[in-house]
């Protein structure tokens, strides 16, 4: 928490701001204690002078100092403003928590009362007010204070319900936990930063209101002066002394400026990090990263001719500037895809398997950078970027990604959508391209398509939208769909219905794919041979039906034996692989499973084994590959075997 | 050890003009220190039961029932509590484990009691207990989500209802979340609402499952006679769905594209 407030203070402008605020705080402190008489002495020997030696700003019509008077003014005007800034802020909070506290239908009358009072202009009402409560200070005090509580109030309201409705508040109530400490404990903490921010800009604009009603004559009265009073006599005498009325009108400037930007620029530091305090990244070895380069895959012999392959990649790496050094999320990945064939690519999350699509896709934008020794689709290099090959990955290779929501414009309808790719990459007209759209709703086998083409996105359900996702990707005739967890936010059953659909392209049009997933049964399921991946690089590479009983990694045995299904045993504990994922920022030297792996021995973390075929099809990165592995009965751990 | 029972339990919600039905008398019995099961498609109405039997939904009409009492909604003592299916979302960021682990401990102990409870519950589910001091940033999905069992164990329970726990978590973490359950299940004699959409999970943590389907059950006993002889037919598909159980023909095409090219 601290160390993001710092963060703010870091930057140019919220140093700049951060220290005028400070500056104009101590002034108003300081300011009355040290010119105070000197600002009250009455020089009628100089009655209404212009700037000189004596008096920078000149005087007023009492000959008093009006550069002393505008420092003065500063106690004055600042704390009007914070007062009145806090009258908002609380009426504001007791407005918007009300809801939460008082049930559902008292709340829903706060809100309506709150909403109403939000529609009226504030100044309206600061007007309003200040006839209400006679002119003065203390009129204009609570003038600007509620008026500006309606905007905190809703502010709040929004901020408590986004909050509320979120599992740990539902947690907290299930614990028996009263209103009140929720608000305290859960709700206002976790939008505490937000407010805070809000309520010094909302300081920054009672001090500009202040002046302004002031100014009006409707605020502070004589013998006590702000800002905006001065700046009231001064303007009358403009033409004998510009500097009576600029002196205020800058001070004005400069405080109600610094409010705002230090406002603007703390919302803006904190508000580009998520809440909950993301681990701190540990400091890298950049030497570290050039271990390995040397290794490519031995596998070369064994390629198929490339006139059978859909995607050939070799030495794939994916990174990203970080804080210290380049991450290195893939490290060098190597694999090909024949005509028709599925491939599977399986790991847990952080592994690198999606980025590895998104890389072939060549959707990894700035500041991301690929690289790679080859990466050929259908027989086109795509190192060349995006730009020479929009045509042919536009109609040869279609993407399909977890969230179809996400995937679709929201407020064009469905058929629209999918004729834009035709339109634009087979140049067909508008019409054909209509057409071709309903026909390939229809062969993704969604009901009606006549109708649905004319309907938008949310009308659509999880399923079938991931059905008009590839239906999207088959308007083309691809040769290649990549489907990046197509299948996680949808039901057992829906899932089970895409996955089918994706078989039924792939055998009618001899298409090949590849299914990114972390649920290797669903992989085993769809693919001819899977890819395992961890730490981004591939450890494994298998047919699928070997995945059973075949697997050599014990990387890939223990996700196999991780997974239950309708087999499973029931008296032994599901596998368990103990420790966590790899950090891409700090990938350790030799096999990076080693610090999870029972088999690790000293070879292991020192030296990264290289993938290398070992027979029945499969390849693997492990110096112990094959080993026998056992479970421990109680946790489930991966353990050697001989000590079973 | 205490039987959980929903009696013809209604939840609605909605305007009266236009009601949406979410749960349709629904009855169901959580038998003493047993694990059920319930299944079925997002938006059957399974959560929905799951937040009416805690109180963050509204009962339209029915009853729910601990021991033959009506599950207390109000006070500080709760003998029913739930694990979410967020863990990213069901713990504050702002408080540290140990606080929310001690948030539903009954009042009276002393502090260093609550610590030492705090202690014991982290170890019980496996965490070191330092985590105690630890901002929920700091933990991994699985050490989040054992987390949050701990809490809900601190409340004392009777039952406990576990929502979709597993579903957003890696599978790899899922299986160490699966046994951790089966053993406190096992330790502790707890009786566990248990909601999955993934019956192969069900199947391994409980001994009775209810498949629920448009609100409303549709089938229920114990799980080695509903996943063996199902008798409805959303119960089959259901079944035909779990990955890796396609009866073998339909299974690999693959295979067979791959040997006739």
């Amino acid at each position: 928490m601290a160390r993001r407030w710092m963060r703010v203070l870091r930057t140019p402008l919220g140093l700049t701001t951060g220290v005028l605020v400070a500056a104009v705080v101590v002034l108003a402190i300081v300011a009355p204690i040290l010119w105070g008489d000197r600002a009250d002495a009455v020089d009628t020997d100089n009655i209404l002078t212009g700037p000189s030696a004596e008096h920078w700003a000149g005087t007023d019509g009492l000959g008093r100092d009006i550069f002393f008077r505008s420092l003065v003014a500063s106690r004055l005007s600042l704390e009007l403003a914070l007062v009145a800034t806090v009258l908002g802020v609380v009426v504001g909070l007791l407005l918007g928590t009300a809801p939460l506290l008082v049930g559902r239908r008292l709340g829903r009358l706060v809100t309506a009362g709150v909403n109403i009072a939000v529609a009226f202009p504030g100044l309206l009402l600061a007007l309003f007010f200040a006839v209400v409560f006679g002119v003065g200070a203390t009129g204009a005090v609570l003038a600007i204070g509620l008026a500006g509580a309606p905007s905190f109030a809703r502010l709040v309201q929004t901020l408590v319900a986004g909050v509320a409705s979120l599992d740990y508040v539902s947690a907290a109530r299930v614990a028996g936990v009263g209103r009140v400490r929720i608000l305290l404990r859960h709700v206002l903490p976790n939008i505490a930063e937000p407010l805070v921010v809000n309520a010094t800009l909302a300081a920054g604009g009672a001090l500009l209101a202040f002046a302004g009603l002031s100014f009006l004559g409707l605020g502070v009265q004589q013998p006590s002066y702000d800002w905006g009073r001065l700046l009231f006599e001064g303007i009358g005498t403009i033409y004998v002394n510009p500097m009576a009325a600029f002196a205020p009108g800058l001070a004005v400037l400069i405080a109600g400026l610094a409010f705002n930007l230090f406002g603007e620029s703390v919302a803006k530091g904190l508000g580009v990090t998520t809440v909950g305090g993301v681990p701190v990244l540990p400091a890298n070895d950049a030497k570290r990263s050039g271990a390995g380069e040397d290794e490519h895959s031995t596998a070369d012999a064994a390629r198929p001719s490339p006139s059978d392959l859909v995607l050939d990649v070799q030495d794939l790496r994916v990174s990203f500037p970080g804080a210290d050094g380049p991450i290195r999320p893939v490290r060098g990945v190597t694999f090909s895809v024949r005509h028709g064939e599925a491939l599977g690519v399986v790991g847990e999350s952080g592994s690198g398997k999606s980025l590895t699509a998104l890389a072939v896709a060549q959707l990894i934008e700035e500041p991301g950078h690929v690289d790679a020794a080859r990466l050929d689709f259908r027989g086109e290099d795509l190192r060349e970027g995006p730009r020479a090959h929009r045509h042919l990955l536009g109609t040869s290779m279609a993407m399909v990604f977890q969230d179809p929501m996400t995937s679709f414009n929201p407020t064009r309808r469905m058929g629209g959508q999918l004729a834009e790719v035709a339109v634009h990459h087979q140049g067909m007209t508008r019409k054909q391209a209509l057409a071709r759209a309903v026909d390939r709703l229809r062969a993704v086998r969604v009901p009606d398509p006549e109708k649905r083409a004319t309907q938008y996105p949310h009308e659509f359900s999880g399923g079938m939208r991931q059905r008009a996702m590839i239906g999207m990707g088959v308007m083309g005739n691809p040769s290649l769909i990549i489907a990046d967890e197509p299948t996680t936010a949808l039901d057992v059953t829906v899932q089970q219905q895409v996955l089918d659909l994706l078989q039924s392209i792939r055998d009618e049009d001899d298409v090949a794919l590849v299914l990114i997933s972390h649920d290797v049964t669903v992989v085993g399921e769809v693919c001819d041979r899977v890819l395992v991946m961890y730490a981004g690089r591939i450890v494994e590479d298998l047919p699928a039906d070997q995945l059973d009983g075949g697997a050599r990694h014990p990387y890939t045995r223990a996700l196999v034996a991780a997974v239950p299904d309708m087999h499973t045993d029931l008296e032994q504990p599901l596998a368990v692989v103990p420790g966590r994922p790899v950090d891409p920022a700090d990938v350790p030297v030799g096999c990076a499973f080693a610090a999870r792996c029972p088999l690790a021995d000293d070879h292991c973390r020192a030296v990264d084994p290289p993938l290398a075929p070992v027979g029945d099809g499969i390849s693997v990165a492990c110096w112990h590959a094959g080993e026998p592995l056992g479970l421990d009965e109680e946790t489930g751990e991966l353990m050697e075997a001989e000590t079973v | 050890m205490s039987e959980l029972r929903f009696d013809d339990v209604t939840v609605r919600y909605g305007t009266a003009r236009r009601p949406f039905t979410a749960v349709d008398g629904v009855s169901l019995t959580v038998p003493a220190g047993q694990v059920v099961g319930l299944v079925g498609e997002s938006g059957s109405g399974k959560s929905t039961l799951a937040r009416a039997a805690v109180g963050l939904a509204p009962v339209h009409s029915g009853q729910i029932l601990l021991d033959g009492e009506p599950v207390p909604r109000r006070g500080r003592v709760r003998p029913l509590q739930m694990v979410f299916q967020d863990p990213f979302s069901s713990l504050d960021p702002r408080m540290t484990i140990g606080e929310s682990i001690a948030e539903p401990m009954p009042p009276g102990p002393s502090r260093a009691e609550r610590k030492r409870e705090v202690q014991r519950l982290l170890s019980l589910v496996h965490l070191d207990p330092v985590m105690a001091g630890a901002l929920p940033g700091r933990l991994s999905g699985g050490q989040r989500q054992r987390a949050a069992l701990a809490r809900a164990l601190a409340g004392q329970p009777k039952v406990v209802i576990a929502d979709e726990i597993t579903s957003a978590l890696d599978v790899s973490i899922q299986g160490a979340v699966l046994n951790l359950v089966r053993e406190l299940q096992r330790e502790l004699g707890l009786s566990i609402l248990f909601i999955s959409h993934n019956l192969a999970v069900v199947r391994y943590v409980a001994s009775h499952v209810a498949v629920m389907y448009q609100g409303q059950i549709v089938e229920q006993g114990p799980v080695s006679e509903v996943l063996v002889a199902p008798r409805h037919d959303y119960t089959r598909e259901l079944l035909a769905a779990v990955p890796g159980s396609r009866p073998s023909p339909q299974a690999h095409p693959a295979a067979t594209a791959r040997s006739s090219s």
